[in-house]
């Protein structure tokens, strides 16, 4: 195959993943809007009917067809959308590998901001697919493929770039280990924030005293998502702080012959750094839980993502910013057209 | 879950720490030490941090972006003065940034050193005695049992030991075994090597900043611009720009090692989504550690700095010195060789400016533009196409009269002082421009003299620099990840077995009672408790099933 036709072949499969997660969500939509008539009674809990292992819990209905009925369907849709994840994560997975393959040379898809949102949502994806029967994270499935949806939609419509050989300072084998790390602790942090959302959501559902039907009734207790959120930072801070602490000022060295120049980029890698600390620390020291935490964490999605995406439309002087305007004398190369960021914004 | 931490230090809103008011001066100072290590003022101070970071990157900096941070104060001549004033173009040197890490160092300080030496003391030290009361505790269940409490004792031991625990048993009755009837209990701990992750985590954060003074006070950074087919040797005097840090002096530039550029490779990109880009820099150097030292060659290109004895080379840039000649007005060479030119865009659209002083009558000063690949519309004028050199050519305009360098002040080189010297004129009055293409020549007016652009040579960026300290910051790095996994993912744990003998409807049995305490407070106790007791066989493992109301993994 020449390169021209890897491209096409991506920008398929890409498009194709894309309509497989939606039919995949809508098929858990189904599943979850018909558990929507069947009430959470609170001995629903213990006596329930496992539809797929941890899957939403359903009352059992003695003497109803009707109710077994529903559950056949409830069931069924909730199979049918986990397949067709997988199909959508195996077509994700083809997109990746013909965007690599259709560099010359042949690299990892890491090159931009578009093939870091194609990846990071793959890793999302196949995180997802791959534990969900371990860890039992059915109910996960709406949230996870929205996201995943909406952030391929974004890196489609307004990140896309062709594939263009990497700039020079993207030679490096750090580029593996460095852009792996961030990517890794992005996608956890995210889908801690979703969960500190979620938390806050059944928060105020239950203080309203609201909460036996629903998408909300159905997610874990309270306690259980408080924790969930918690460990999935407490897993992402340490990645992060392998990512932006001990790769990033090497590989800037070695690039830019700098460690750390607190460049646009540089400076909010580390305020973000630093939230996530306060979060662990307001957690381990102060007791801080709940609300609070689940705020402060919100709080470090919002320095994370502007730190992504927001920053290189406020500075143009990162050497990070794949767009125009590094000082003219030290560009080596000139950066401009790794990333279509600025030009399509 | 801040319920019993016993070995926990003295906790900011301690009832008994007196309050400010009652207090004399030495009183007042302890207070203030504890407000300032207290766990709060951490948190706040971090968040201080990461608000003052903010500024920094949405003003331009002066380090990061020198020309962005002259533009951007050109457009706001009014908030520049104050800006100036606060310290808000070098955001990251300045005092009050300084001032909020390093009262978090202090607070670091005072908070781990108190610490370390309680972890310290403690770190032999037996589990602490189970509490009267169990029921109290967190994942408390009772069961009875057939068995005598000595038995069950010995199987908790046992299956708290095997699951990594540290154990305290009950004082033994005289003879050496408990007595029968009053049971006992066992007491265990684990994780241990949580509060030394944690503490090795924080004193890491001070090796870092240790190492990174390091390379602020004994290192330096300096810049050269070389000329493909010229040489260096590290003198101050050979640098265009020597950054020396606080504790280092000139004569520190150590080892006197030499290099030349003996040729430089570079391959444009003509097709494809990134035409026009540049790639595969390759300068070819040929170095001698010392002056007397065996010459070797290396290969420098980014991402591979040349590393001779610790003080590393870097090419951090290229673009194009034309070779321009300027004869005066008798026809002597006022002027002749490459003349580095700054890239200004992508193109490598270059401006420069060439400066005659000696010639005669007048001294003859150029200013303006060389481009690469020469191109022009009415619209954008003259511009150039491509970075390569394909179809070079200089566009300047010309200067007579005083250029202002016998005045003594140091001169740029990049910068032609018109204030005493006047614009070249046409005779319809505009300004006379050199337009010259490679290998061409033009008189200037009024006998000047003239100027040819007689070839291209190139140049490379340079960096130079010596960081002591960056295996210091490193190892700081790498310590702290270590300590951080061991302080997020140690749980410390305390699980207490009670058992005794009670008498009911039922006859005789024996009670057994099981609680725990999770010190970290984020993990889930009452699971392990459970995980405990079935391994004891007073119950079925935990429901696995349940994630709504349990464990989700
Ligand atoms: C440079 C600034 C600091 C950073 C980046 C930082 C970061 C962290 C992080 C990420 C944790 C969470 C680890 C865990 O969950 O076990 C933590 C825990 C902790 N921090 Fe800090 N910290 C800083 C300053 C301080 C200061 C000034 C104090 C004392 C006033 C302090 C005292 C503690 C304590 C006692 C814990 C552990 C609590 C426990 O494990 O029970 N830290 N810190």
């Amino acid at each position: 195959m020449t390169d021209a036709s890897w491209e096409t072949l991506s920008n398929q499969a890409i498009a194709a993943a894309g309509v497989v997660y939606f039919l995949a969500l809508l098929a858990h939509l189904v599943e979850w809007s018909s558990l929507r008539k069947v009430p959470l009674g609170r001995a629903a809990r213990k006596e329930s009917v496992a539809v797929g292992a941890g899957a939403p819990v359903i009352e059992q209905q003695e003497d109803s067809r009707d109710g077994e009925r529903t559950a056949d369907r409830i069931a069924m849709f909730g199979r049918l959308g986990l397949m067709l994840t997988g199909l959508a994560v195996a077509v994700h997975f083809v997109g990746l590998l013909g965007r690599g393959m259709a560099a010359d040379p042949n690299r990892v898809p890491w090159g931009n901001m578009y093939e870091f949102t194609i990846s990071g949502t793959f890793f999302v994806a196949f995180a997802y697919i791959a534990l969900v029967r371990r860890f039992k994270w059915q109910w996960l499935a709406p949230v996870v493929l929205g996201v995943v949806l909406t952030l391929l939609m974004v890196a489609v419509i307004w990140l896309y770039g062709p594939v263009a050989p990497l700039t020079e300072a993207l030679y490096s084998p750090w580029l593996v280990i460095h852009v792996v790390s961030a990517v890794i602790a992005t996608a956890t942090f995210t889908l801690g924030g979703i969960l500190s959302v979620l938390y806050l959501l059944k928060a105020r559902q239950e203080s309203r005293g609201g909460g036996t039907t629903g998408y909300l009734a159905r997610v874990p207790a309270l306690v259980a998502l408080d924790r969930m959120s918690y460990r999935l930072h407490a897993f992402a801070f340490p990645v992060w702080t392998f990512a932006v602490l001990v790769t990033g000022p090497i590989w800037a060295h070695e690039a830019w012959a700098r460690y750390w120049n607190w460049d646009p980029k540089e400076v909010w890698a580390f305020i973000t750094w630093v939230v996530y600390a306060a979060y662990l620390h307001a957690r381990t020291t102060a007791g801080w839980k709940g609300k609070r935490a689940a705020y402060l964490a919100l709080l470090g999605t919002a320095t994370l993502w502007f730190n992504f995406i927001g920053i290189n439309y406020f500075s143009t002087t990162s050497q990070h910013s794949y767009a125009e305007g590094a000082p003219a004398i030290s560009i080596i190369e000139p950066a401009a057209d790794s990333v279509q960021v600025s030009a399509s914004s | 879950m801040t319920t019993t931490e016993v070995r926990q230090p003295a906790q900011p809103d301690d009832p008994e720490a007196p309050r400010a008011g009652e207090l004399g001066p030495r009183e007042l100072l302890r207070y203030a030490w504890r407000q300032l290590t207290s766990m709060r003022t951490a948190l706040v101070l971090l968040l201080v941090l990461a608000l003052a970071a903010i500024p920094g990157s949405v003003i331009p900096q002066r380090s990061v972006d020198s020309i962005g941070t002259t533009q951007w104060q050109g457009r706001h001549p009014d908030l520049t003065p104050v800006f100036e004033r606060l310290g808000l173009f070098a955001v990251y040197d300045t005092p009050w940034f300084a001032s909020i890490y390093i009262l978090l160092v202090i607070s670091l300080v005072g908070c781990i050193i108190p610490r370390t030496a309680v972890y310290l003391r403690g770190i032999r030290a037996q589990p602490p005695a189970a509490p009267s009361r169990l029921s109290r505790m967190p994942g408390h269940a009772a069961y009875e049992v057939d068995d005598l409490p000595v038995a069950v004792l010995d199987d908790a031991e046992r299956v708290l030991r095997s699951r990594g625990y540290r154990i305290r048993r009950s004082a033994a009755s005289p003879d050496g075994e408990e007595a029968v009837d009053e049971g006992g209990w066992v007491s265990a701990e684990r994780g241990y090597l949580r509060e030394a992750g944690n503490l090795l985590f924080h004193l890491s954060v001070l090796v870092v900043l240790v190492g990174f003074a390091m390379g602020s006070m004994f290192g330096y950074r300096g810049g050269v611009i070389v000329l493909v087919g010229g040489g260096f040797s590290n003198y101050a005097a050979q640098y265009d720009e020597l950054d020396p840090g606080s504790l280092f002096g000139p004569e520190d530039l150590t080892p006197a090692f030499t290099f030349s550029i003996d040729d430089f490779d570079i391959e444009w990109l003509t097709e494809g989504p990134s035409a026009g880009q540049a790639r595969a820099f390759v300068s070819h150097l040929t170095y001698r550690e010392s002056r007397d030292a065996e010459p070797q060659t290396y290969d420098l290109k980014v991402n591979h700095p040349l590393d001779i004895g610790g003080t590393e080379v870097f090419l951090i840039g290229h673009g194009y010195a034309p070779v321009i000649t300027v004869r005066d007005g008798n026809g002597d060479v006022a002027y002749s060789g490459p003349t580095v030119f700054l890239p200004r865009n992508p193109t490598f659209a270059s401006f420069g400016v060439v400066k005659a002083p000696d010639a005669l009558p007048e001294q003859i000063g150029l200013t303006g533009e060389f481009y690469p690949t020469y191109d022009f519309t009415m619209e954008r004028g003259p511009y150039s196409l491509f970075g390569d050199a394909l179809n070079p050519a200089l566009s300047m305009t010309v200067f007579t009269g005083d250029l202002g360098m016998d005045s003594g002040n140091g001169q740029s080189v990049y910068l032609l002082d018109t204030e005493t010297a006047t614009p070249v004129l046409k005779d319809d009055g505009t300004p006379f421009r050199v337009d010259l293409e490679l290998g061409d020549s033009v008189d200037l007016p009024d006998g000047l003299g003239s100027v040819s652009f007689d070839g291209i040579e190139r140049w490379n960026k340079i960096q130079i620099s010596r960081t002591p300290g960056k295996l210091v910051a490193l190892s700081g790095v790498l310590l702290a990840l270590l300590g951080l996994l061991g302080s997020l993912f140690i749980r410390p744990r305390r699980i207490w077995v009670r058992a005794r003998r009670v008498t009911d409807e039922d006859g005789d049995g024996t009670l057994v009672e099981v609680a725990g305490l999770d010190r970290s407070g984020n993990g889930d106790l009452p699971r392990e408790t459970a995980l405990v007791a079935a391994a004891m066989g007073l119950r079925e493992p935990p429901d696995d099933d349940n994630t709504h109301e349990e464990d989700w993994r």
